[in-house]
């Protein structure tokens, strides 16, 4: 079917999208490399047109050494871990749940989904005055109402708050996903457990959770990629002050509010690594479903 | 007109020649039924006459006239798909008429064929349903009515029954064939089914690794088989093949005898044999027996009812008039 | 074979579920409720919320006082913009590498899809520097163009997959039928790719809609759509949970609307088909 001609006429068709993407990889890439070897302060009169000075991996080196930057590592990990956890723990309970008949599914359905839809500074800035304001907020009165002291959640508890506001956002994300795998879980493999003798948690365990197994690691990896650049919940709530400072949040200071951009560019690098890492893994499971 | 001929077509896909150059002549309003195991290059063949692929050599000349460089809508053929290809998103009467708006038709005669072929396809109450409203004999019907309202030179079909269960399949089998008898019009049919194959053909041929084996009518297929692949392949239960001690009695390297062509006796025969799983059909009994003369069970077909049980001892004897003999490149032997 | 469950059991089920999903939907229930009552009436305690007064005022304020419709048509625009761009770029590629697929069509796809996962903030300040040097700093073009670059590997990629799933076979009738390239375009594909294209465009806009690294940081004022403007309120000046309520429904009402009616492409379209 495929003919020269049609090849050629292909290859044509093709060739804005493969353009545009190459150059908006490469061109920025290829800058935060370059900028990442130098000195680049332009505060202190640095610029492209005067040159900048040649540091080597001194940038790299600094970007590590920062007093900033473990901690940093820390917060990364502590909210991504702890988003990962809850979505995908909370997920497959709701998934499993929306599989089970019931009155009014897709209502509950439409209740359960509707957080992704809400931009990321609107649940931000909801969370953080409607809901953890200390003082007029809904868990202040909450708190109040039993007599309790009210949470300063956002520099008390900064890193939880963090964690259930992100996590609130993706539930709806890791559920829909898990829930679409346990739509496709053949029900006569259940019944040919259950008539092998498995009870209900044994079949969890042997059936379902090696079924979801797949879903649950394409979760896992997309949410990774997405919630490493976590940037306006932390931009809206705390701005990286109680130790909210992510590596994300940690770059975009160093390079836009310190304007270090040689420091900042080689943390850049490092995050472009860190995410290819992951993105790796991903594309490894896409690959092979498209083979198939 | 429908006269179709191949002469030295061929087909690589890279550097694999899954057709080597072959020359096929098809009559005018023959039923020609290309059948062969999967992957023998049946539907490539039947996509290289439909222009759908491009020959790597050779020309496909359509009524005397070269149609290797036409495009498949210029060749006056037209194809029933073995999915249907319905177009999902059109009425049955749109997907009838598609090709007559293709080519420009007046919507009057659109119309008119449209309503002939629906009355005899039996699909009238159905012309403004759309295809995924439809069982799978009706999107069967839907896919042939689109093919006969353009009249074409010849209809290929492409193993068009093969998404049907056994019995629709039966019925339509009929159905084919009865249109083939009315509209006389040529007909290339492929299909991995030799049943289909025997029951609708006037010329079968049988294919095998894109080579031609054979091509014959059924009855030419059924009585010599020109080798020992078209042998097995033709018939059912397939043809007893014996190589070995047995076969150089008869100076052969292979021997074969149909199923219906052995006498089963309880007292005296040729070969002796323990009976094995026996199938009862009601009109026929098959048996499965054993023998010292072939290393393989020998099936044996006898007609009505006949009590043998399971290890019985029994004597076969081939009809010596019906013994295929087959040399040591599997060839025929006069 | 599905399998029948009591009535009791089912009672059961949708009782937990839908006190789970209103207790996940409550946030936006809450945004909603506030967004109707005055601002001294808003910080009261949640039961003297609901019983106090209901008023429209604050929708009328947030657009007085912040000219918020400036922002929600910069929304729109860029949601919209760079949507349509994306598809004028995506729908060649996507065709092609759906019908006439080659060797390196999937390793193409791949690496489409790679680059949307660099993360952004690797890239801000080449991109920052570039947006100054080419006078694109706080303009809609500029952000159309980094929106639809950051989306088109997601609407290449679902374009494919939706491109993929028409059977070549119907091509090949409407080929035998007399449709020449055009007719075939015309009369079969596009009808069938339809629902598809429609599908890459709602979840599309949802997602530049929602877009927030790119929009807090490349706009100031007049190109800020409505994600900057709401970050806007992040410095509390006096009361103002009401408007800050009234402002957050009008920017998430339109695309929850839409979300809703996406949720399968949204599995389809961020899972990249790992999942089906």
């Amino acid at each position: 079917m495929a003919t020269q001609h049609s090849r050629s006429a292909a290859r044509l068709m093709m060739a804005p999208a493969v353009v545009l993407l190459l150059g908006w990889m490469l061109i920025p890439l290829s800058m935060t490399v370059f900028f990442s070897f130098k000195k680049f302060l332009p505060m202190r009169g640095d610029s492209m047109a005067n040159g900048l000075d040649w540091v080597g991996f001194d940038n790299y080196a600094r970007f590590i050494s920062s007093s900033a930057f473990w901690p940093s590592v820390q917060a990364t990990l502590v909210l991504v871990g702890g988003v990962l956890l809850v979505t995908i723990v909370l997920g497959v309970a709701l998934a499993m749940l929306l599989d089970q008949p019931m009155w009014g599914q897709g209502v509950v359905r439409i209740l359960v989904i509707a957080p992704f839809f809400v931009m990321p500074t609107v649940s931000a800035l909801v969370w953080k005055n409607l809901f953890m304001d200390p003082v007029n907020g809904f868990f202040a009165h909450v708190w109040r109402s039993v007599g309790a002291t009210p949470i300063e959640w956002l520099s008390q508890a900064s890193l939880p708050s963090l964690v259930l506001i992100v996590s609130w956002q993706w539930l709806p994300f890791a559920t829909l996903i898990l829930l679409t795998a346990f739509q496709s879980l053949d029900q006569e493999q259940l019944e040919a457990a259950e008539m092998d003798g498995a009870r209900w948690p044994q079949r969890f365990v042997f059936i379902v959770l090696p079924h979801l197994s797949r879903a649950i690691t394409v979760v896992l990896l997309i949410q990774t990629i997405f919630l490493l650049s976590i940037f306006a919940e932390i931009f809206v709530t705390t701005q990286g002050s109680f130790g909210t400072k992510t590596l994300t949040y940690l770059i975009y200071q160093r390079v836009l509010e310190s304007q270090n951009v040689g420091l900042g560019s080689a943390g850049g690098v490092y995050a472009i690594i860190l995410a290819n890492i992951v993105a790796i893994f991903l594309m490894r499971i896409v690959g092979k479903n498209l083979d198939a | 007109m429908g006269q179709i001929q191949l002469n030295q077509v061929s087909k690589s896909f890279g550097k694999v020649e899954v057709i080597p150059p072959l020359d096929l002549t098809i009559e005018d309003g023959e039923f020609v039924v290309f059948v062969g195991p999967s992957g023998c290059g049946k539907s490539t063949l039947l996509r290289l006459i439909a222009g759908l692929e491009d020959v790597s050599g050779g020309h496909v000349l359509i009524d005397g006239r070269d149609a290797t460089e036409t495009v498949p809508a210029r060749r006056g053929l037209a194809m029933v798909f073995q999915s249907y290809a319905l177009y999902p998103h059109m009425s049955v009467r749109k997907n009838i008429a598609f090709p007559l708006r293709m080519a420009g038709m007046d919507k009057a005669e659109q119309d008119r064929r449209v309503e002939n072929a629906a009355s005899v396809l039996n699909l009238t109450d159905y012309l403004d349903r759309r295809p995924g409203q439809l069982s799978g004999g009706q999107r069967q019907r839907v896919a042939i009515g689109r093919a006969i309202v353009r009249e074409p030179a010849a209809f290929l079909f492409d193993e068009p029954l093969s998404n049907l269960d056994a019995a629709l399949r039966v019925g339509m089998r009929l159905e084919i064939s009865e249109l083939h008898k009315r509209l006389k019009t040529t007909m290339i049919y492929v299909t991995h089914d030799q049943v289909e194959a025997m029951t609708m053909a006037d010329k079968i041929v049988v294919l095998q690794a894109g080579v031609i084996e054979q091509v014959g009518s059924p009855l030419e297929l059924y009585q010599r088989p020109r080798n020992v692949f078209v042998a097995g392949f033709i018939g059912s239960p397939k043809m007893n093949l014996i190589s070995g001690a047995e076969a150089a009695k008869h100076d052969a390297a292979t021997i074969g005898i149909r199923p219906e062509h052995i006498e089963i006796s309880q007292s005296e025969g040729t070969w002796k044999g323990t009976v094995g799983v026996s199938e009862h059909l009601g009109s026929d009994t098959f048996f499965h027996v054993q023998c010292n003369a072939s290393s393989e069970p020998i099936t044996v077909r006898a007609t009505g009812e006949l009590a043998l049980h399971y290890g019985a001892e029994v004597w076969l004897t081939p009809r010596p008039e019906h013994l295929h003999r087959f040399d040591d490149k599997g060839l025929r032997i006069a | 074979m599905a399998r029948a469950v009591t009535t009791r059991r089912k009672a059961l089920n949708t009782a937990i579920a839908w006190a789970i999903g209103l207790l996940i939907f409550f946030p936006i229930l809450w945004i909603i409720i506030m967004s109707f009552k005055s601002e001294g009436d808003a910080i009261k305690a949640p039961l003297d919320v609901l019983t106090s007064a209901w008023t429209f005022e604050n929708y009328g304020v947030v657009q007085e006082r912040s000219n918020y419709s400036r922002h929600f048509f910069n929304s729109v625009l860029l949601a919209f913009g760079s949507t349509l761009l994306g598809l004028i770029v995506a729908v060649p590629a996507a065709w092609a590498m759906a019908f006439v697929p080659s060797k390196r069509t999937k390793d193409i796809l791949l690496w489409m899809l790679s680059t949307k996962m660099l993360p952004a903030v690797g890239v801000l300040y080449p991109i920052y520097l570039l947006f100054i040097q080419l006078g694109l700093l706080d303009s809609r073009a500029g952000l159309v163009i980094v929106l639809m670059l950051i989306n088109l590997p997601i609407i290449v990629w679902m374009l494919y997959t939706y491109f993929r799933e028409i059977p070549g076979e119907i091509l090949e009738a409407a080929r035998m039928d007399g449709a020449n390239l055009r007719k075939e375009i015309l009369y079969v594909l596009t009808p069938m790719a339809i629902p598809g294209m429609a599908s890459t465009v709602l979840l599309n806009i949802i997602l530049a809609w929602n877009e927030a690294f790119w929009t807090l940081n490349l706009t100031a004022a007049k190109a800020a759509p409505l994600t900057a403007f709401i970050a806007s309120y992040s410095s509390p000046e006096g009361l103002f949970y009401a408007k800050l309520s009234a402002a957050s429904v009008m920017a998430i009402a339109p695309i929850l609307v839409m979300g809703w009616f996406s949720q399968k492409q949204l599995v389809r379209g961020l899972t990249f088909g790992a999942v089906k």
